[in-house]
């Protein structure tokens, strides 16, 4: 096994560094398939950047498109409109003081790249400035989350009863609260809530953790049943979608996950799952998306960017079976973001590697958390036994 | 032979493009001041930019990029500037490929630089897509010399400086002119040698006294005649040497060695040769050569550099003597009148400048091991690599 992964390494180094180009026989040969741009969203997107392209000092045009291009990122999973949004807002970015519009962009791209604090501190300027603007309150709620930060978390939502509908407001408390022992009733709470507010209101956050929560307390039934409203919206992203293949991989249903995304695994989070499934069902189509995972993980290492910690370890820990650079990889990541699947890694990893005091602080920390997860109960279980 | 197949057919079987924020890979060449790059730029960037899916049905055709081929090479060369020392290098596409890559297809875009002058340092300025998009990088590699250094590029940090490695020929050449210079220097017989030759240089001799010569002239002649004859001969013993042809016991040649010091030395005690002492110094300049040639042969030339460290070693003796002399000859020379020039230096020092060239004559003609311990113990058993920090700083 040991061998064969060697051998695999060397030989996809090798092709990646002999790669020859060559001069293509045939003018009709295709090269690259571009993104579809055929939807009505992408129809909106390129009039707004149109205008930007001849008004590119007017700022509600620039806000417009950046935030078409952010919504795009989420759908698409494709880091490259970040840039593009960035881009859009070119002219007051480095501001010492940015328009509070473009504080939020800057704020969820530092997001996005894992600059949480930086975020926080974005976000922070905003409030000062409009104490009443509730994507601010959100945003921070998001990323307090996040890092762990509940009570603070808390106080944030609280803002948003008054300043934002009420299934955001359910949704940014059921998100917090439900990794602090009150799964159940945030659960409950979020449902009804869901079930009242009408169909204008954005329900994709609301439904993907109405299917989390139900996967964390393994209420099987209600996590498919929700995954799949969620799924069903034109505005359905690839995180609803990572998060259902988890779901599948978790319940013993790797065949559903490689016929939900054999097709569309352009995002380094599909093809995880996807090489995950096809690895479960001993599929021969395993090996070659492994040889594209590492060809990704190198690409992104050229880069220097830490980014991708979390999926890194489990491919570590679940394909590559080396516990020990997975525990490293995912006690790194702890640092940054504390999420349920970051507590998961840190606890299966340290289990795996035998590493008895990472596992006795993860398993402290999740204790007085009191995270409810079937999964991490089990591997807490299994761990006990060690 | 089946894991080949299967590999061979995953890499076909690459997606049509994945998610992956924007890279270009810059490749730069330097071989022998020679500056040749490669470029891979992603087909959806370029597209981003340029707009290159002529019938618009989201994908891109080698027909359609070929159509775009100047447009390409224009704008992304424009976005590269190669300087070397302040200068900047003309680019020239020499071949537009594609290859894949792990998100998808990539322009080659292959090109030559031509710099104004032999580059030291050469700057590579970035400018790709960072206007489209601040999250786009620049990924530079620069072979030189089997070699690599990486960098990346951002709007942070557009612009790169490589320090280029000198060609080896240059290197060797200056590395043995250091050795030449270090060599003379800590190689204490050809400094005394030298020494006693040049003493009676601001003097002559008038029966049994010497007296002060009249003219900075005349002494200045003195002082070239015996040292252009003197490296004149050790520059032939020691390319004959190096060469190869012609070989004598090192015992022997370290023992004349040391009798050519002690004769001059004696000479200016109980002069004998007087005039055209410039014939002294050919004819124990020969044996010098020698000496250094042994020096050359432990530093190790190699058949390639052959010449350009014999030549490189023959003018660092030459200025490491130069710079001896410097020093010598303005204290002599404004010291001659005086007693203790006559009495002291001259007289004095050659006593004592023979004392320790008789020791040197019996330890290296009996091989009694006395100077190991001392200063030519480094001369000759010191490695390159020792003395090299010392010109370094």
């Amino acid at each position: 096994m040991f061998k064969q992964l060697l051998f695999y390494i060397l030989i996809s180094h090798c092709l990646l560094s002999f790669a020859t180009p060559y001069r293509p026989s045939s003018d009709a040969e295709i090269l690259q398939h571009l993104p579809s741009v055929n939807t009505v969203y992408d129809q909106e997107l390129r009039y707004w950047q149109r205008q930007l392209n001849t008004d590119t000092g007017n700022l509600t045009v620039a806000v417009k498109a950046a935030n078409l291009l952010i919504d795009k990122v989420k759908i698409d999973g494709d880091p490259r409109y970040y840039g593009y949004a960035q881009a859009a807002v070119k002219s007051w970015w480095q501001q010492a003081e940015p328009p509070v519009d473009v504080l939020l962009l800057k704020a969820a791209i530092k997001q996005h790249n894992h600059d949480f604090q930086g975020a926080l501190t974005d976000l922070q300027t905003v409030l000062n400035q409009r104490p009443d603007n509730a994507q601010a309150w959100l945003s921070q709620a998001v990323i307090q989350t996040v890092i762990g930060n509940y009570d603070a978390a808390m106080q944030s939502c609280q803002r948003l009863k008054r300043l934002s509908t009420a299934l955001i407001y359910a949704s940014c408390m059921a998100n917090t609260v439900g990794l602090q022992g009150k799964a159940e009733s945030a659960f409950l709470l979020l449902q009804e809530t869901e079930a009242n507010a009408s169909q204008e209101q954005d329900h994709l956050w609301a439904l993907t953790l109405l299917a989390e929560l139900a996967t964390r307390l393994g209420k099987n039934n209600d996590a498919e049943r929700y995954f799949k409203q969620a799924l069903a919206l034109p505005e359905a992203d690839v995180y609803a979608l990572s998060a259902y293949c988890d779901f599948l991989l978790d319940t013993g249903k790797p065949k559903q996950v490689v016929e939900l995304i054999k097709d569309n695994y352009r995002s380094d989070a599909l093809l995880l799952r996807l090489t995950l499934a096809e690895q479960t069902l001993g599929s021969t189509a395993a090996a070659q998306h492994l040889d594209e995972l590492k060809l990704r993980m190198a690409a992104y290492r050229l880069r220097q960017e830490t980014l991708h910690q979390r999926e890194e370890a489990r491919v570590y820990l679940e394909l590559f079976k080396q516990p020990e650079q997975a525990l490293k990889l995912a006690l790194a990541n702890w640092q940054v973001q504390k999420e349920p699947w970051d507590a998961r890694l840190v606890l299966a990893a340290a289990v795996a590697a035998h590493d008895i005091t990472a596992l006795n602080s993860i398993v402290t920390w999740l204790k007085q958390a009191q995270l409810q997860d079937v999964q991490i109960n089990a591997l807490v279980t299994a761990a006990m036994q060690l | 032979m089946w894991n080949w197949l299967t590999l061979l057919i995953a890499l076909l079987a690459l997606p049509a493009y994945a998610h992956k924020p924007s890279d270009s890979y810059l490749t730069i060449n330097i071989t022998n001041d020679v500056i040749t790059g490669q470029w891979d730029i992603a087909l959806r960037d370029l597209d981003y930019a340029l707009g290159l899916d002529d019938n618009a049905d989201n994908q891109i055709t080698w027909g359609e990029l070929k159509h775009h081929q100047a447009t390409v090479v224009a704008y992304s060369l424009a976005r590269l500037a190669l300087n070397t020392d302040a200068n900047l290098c003309t680019t020239q596409l020499s071949d537009y490929l594609v290859d894949q890559h792990s998100d998808g297809y990539y322009a080659v875009l292959r090109f030559s630089a031509m710099c104004p002058i032999k580059p030291e340092q050469l700057t590579v300025d970035y400018r790709l897509f960072f206007d489209l998009d601040p999250t786009h990088r620049g990924l530079l590699n620069v072979n030189q010399d089997s070699e690599q250094q990486t960098a990346i590029f951002s709007p942070e940090q557009p612009r790169q400086q490589i320090l280029l490695n000198e060609s080896n020929a240059w290197l060797s050449f200056k590395q043995f002119v250091e050795e030449g210079v270090w060599h003379i220097w800590i190689g204490y017989d050809h400094i005394l040698f030298l020494i006693s030759l040049l003493l009676p240089s601001v003097v002559f001799r008038n029966g049994r006294q010497w007296l002060p010569v009249i003219a900075v002239k005349s002494a200045f002649l003195e002082v070239a005649k015996v040292v252009t004859a003197f490296t004149l001969a050790h520059s032939i013993t020691l390319s004959l040497a190096a060469l190869g042809w012609l070989d004598l016991p090192s015992r022997w040649v370290e023992s004349a060695i040391a009798a050519s010091v002690l004769l001059a030395a004696l000479n200016n005690i109980s002069p004998y040769v007087t005039q055209k002492l410039w014939l002294a110094a050919f004819a124990f300049g020969l044996i010098h050569g020698l000496g250094f040639a042994s020096v050359l042969n432990d530093l190790g030339v190699n058949g390639k550099y052959l010449l350009v460290n014999l030549v490189g070693f023959n003018v660092g003796v030459e200025l490491g003597q130069f710079v001896i002399v410097a020093i010598f000859f303005p204290f002599a020379y404004l010291a001659r009148h005086s007693w203790y020039y006559q009495r002291l230096t001259l007289n004095f020092g050659s006593l004592i400048i023979a004392v320790i060239a008789s020791f040197w004559l019996l330890d290296r003609s009996m091989a009694l091991g006395w100077s190991e311990s001392l200063a030519r113990f480094n001369a000759f058993s010191g490695s390159v690599s020792e003395y090299l920090p010392f010109f370094n700083t």
